[in-house]
């Protein structure tokens, strides 16, 4: 029962992805993009001179990072600005039901979209010998930083009834664990620098992209977006008790 | 289902917006909610269907508590909030059909229930529009619809017909009315006019609290006390008339009224009618009573008076 409420939130978002064209603009700006750079430009996969998918993940890396929050900023601040929040959080829904449902139907379109670029992963299979492994987790790493990065948005997105300011405050967030922390920590030493080094997003999506799964990456996805999410349902709550 | 409003209070920072009310509208009965801009109207409303946690006091519908079963709260309550807020990009059909699943009504039976919905809101043509595009007037039925969609047994409406023409009042205010008869209707207004002719009963609550609650008769007695009647008497002398009226029992005041011939206003005594005694006298003397008006006090005067 409660996973059915989920989907029927799920189904809502995707059906309004598609039908403000927000969805088609993300699918083709980010094939266009990440196919550009990927087979067009300067360091392209030809150069690299080995079967691999190495350089579309690095390029997918930043293209996601910066249409993710596109794709959220409105999730909960519209829903607040034209009041609609309130026909939604008095039909028999929990705050848990919504948060989830608007997170999955992101997650899933974001999905999509890594499921368009299965064309390149058949094209470069067929010019040389490919590590399956290593696709499958760098696909792997892609959809965990994008949940991340979801859960980031959704909480950016129910600070204000503003869509501008949930989409610069999820970057601004995001901008943090994407290269900030990395900077960070090669600017100091010590416990200080493990910190960063370990809050940083690069750290964690490098080593899945290149085949290695391991616990503590896992956890380190997991945890942020749990952790986005729970700071999305008191939002989500808060404003009601007010 | 009854709506039972149990001590309710509502602080918003330091400021009270609803001071401990109390009421209860039974089933069968349509309630308006009167009151001025800011007097906690839609506080209260928001409140009922679960949207605000209350600052202390209690509200059931039913059986179930707002504060400890919200969830069986929302299953029975038809929800119209202010300014009818609806997902302007989604198309009539497809926003009542999410509406319907979140109510739990089972798959098979939403396009009948959406198509029921259709009809009886008068959105043949326009179920494949998106909402967007649609006049206020078509929202406002949208609105409307996902309130009835589940077939509530307790319906809020937070000024339903605002921002329509006569004509859609008309419409809204005919099906209210229809659905009223065997369900619990809580909607609040600004129209008086419109809340005497659809509404049971009147409850005018200003700075939050309560200042008036009955039938709108019963509001304009209240305001009034005493009687008062209009009248034309032709085929005398006036001053005789005058003195005679003056000299009847059950009346307290008599003065001339201007510009009409033979025209006086007659106030009787509390809790005293003097229409008898008026007519009875004008057989007597051989007068004819051509105009008799009791003077009623509107429902803008009651109001203006409770909520000064």
């Amino acid at each position: 029962m409660t996973m059915k409420k989920i989907l029927i939130i799920s189904g809502k978002e995707m059906r309004q992805f598609f039908d403000s064209l927000i969805a088609y603009i993300l699918l083709t700006g980010f094939l266009g993009f990440s196919g550009f750079f990927t087979w067009l430009y300067g360091g392209d996969v030809f150069l690299v001179g080995q079967a691999s998918l190495q350089t579309f993940f690095a390029i997918a890396f930043w293209t996601l990072f910066f249409f993710i929050p596109a794709l959220t900023m409105r999730m909960i601040a519209e829903e607040r600005r034209s009041g609609t929040i309130e026909t939604l959080m008095t039909k028999p829904v929990t705050a848990w039901q919504v948060v989830l449902g608007k997170f999955l139907a992101t997650l899933l379109l974001v999905m999509i979209a890594l499921m368009l670029t299965l064309p390149y992963y058949f094209t470069i299979s067929g010019i040389g010998k490919i590590d399956h492994g290593a696709v499958i987790s760098g696909y792997l790493g892609l959809v965990l930083m994008s949940a991340v990065y979801i859960s980031i948005g959704l909480f950016a997105s129910s600070i204000s009834g503003n869509q501008i300011v949930g989409f610069l405050l999820a970057l601004l967030i995001s901008l943090f664990f994407h290269i900030l922390f990395d900077l960070l920590s090669s600017a100091f030493s010590g416990a200080l620098a493990e910190i960063f080094y370990y809050l940083s997003m690069s750290s964690h999506f490098e080593s899945i992209s290149r085949g290695v799964i391991d616990s503590k990456d896992l956890l380190y996805f997991l945890i942020l977006t749990f952790l986005g999410l729970v700071l999305t349902h008191h939002r989500l709550t808060r404003s009601q008790a007010v | 289902m009854d709506i039972i409003v149990d001590h309710f209070t509502k602080d918003y920072g330091n400021q009270r917006a609803v001071d401990d009310i109390s009421f209860r509208v039974v089933t069968g009965e349509i309630l308006g909610f009167l009151g001025p801009n800011g007097a906690g109207k839609t506080t209260t409303m928001k409140a009922i269907t679960t949207f605000l946690k209350p600052t202390a006091g209690n509200i059931r519908v039913g059986s179930h508590s707002i504060l400890d079963e919200p969830e069986e709260v929302k299953k029975h309550i038809g929800y119209l909030p202010e300014n009818n807020p609806l997902y302007t990009d989604l198309s009539v059909i497809d926003y009542l059909g999410f509406i319907a699943r979140l109510h739990d009504i089972p798959q098979e039976r939403v396009r009948e229930r959406i198509l029921e919905m259709v009809v009886t809101c008068g959105l043949e043509g326009e179920k494949h529009k998106k909402i967007g595009e649609l006049s206020k007037g078509y929202r406002q039925r949208v609105g409307l619809a996902q309130a009835l969609i589940h077939d509530p047994q307790v319906l809020v409406l937070d000024e339903p017909t605002s921002g329509l023409d006569p004509n859609q009042i008309i419409e809204i205010r005919d099906l209210i009315r229809r659905i009223g008869k065997e369900k619990t209707v809580l909607l609040s207004s600004h129209i008086l006019a419109e809340v005497e002719a659809t509404c049971d009963r009147i409850l005018i609550i200003n700075k939050g609290r309560i200042v008036a609650d009955g039938t709108a008769d019963e509001l304009r007695r209240q305001s009034q006390g005493s009687e008062i009647v209009n009248i034309t008497i032709e085929d005398g002398m006036a001053d005789e008339i005058f003195q005679a009226l003056r000299e009847l029992e059950s009346v307290e005041i008599v003065s001339f009224l201007e510009g009409i011939a033979g025209g006086f206003e007659v106030q009787s005594k509390p809790e005293l009618s003097s229409r008898r005694e008026i007519f009875k006298l004008c057989c007597n003397r051989g007068w004819t009573l051509t105009r008799m008006t009791p003077f009623a006090a509107s429902l803008e005067d009651v109001f203006r008076e409770v909520t000064r």
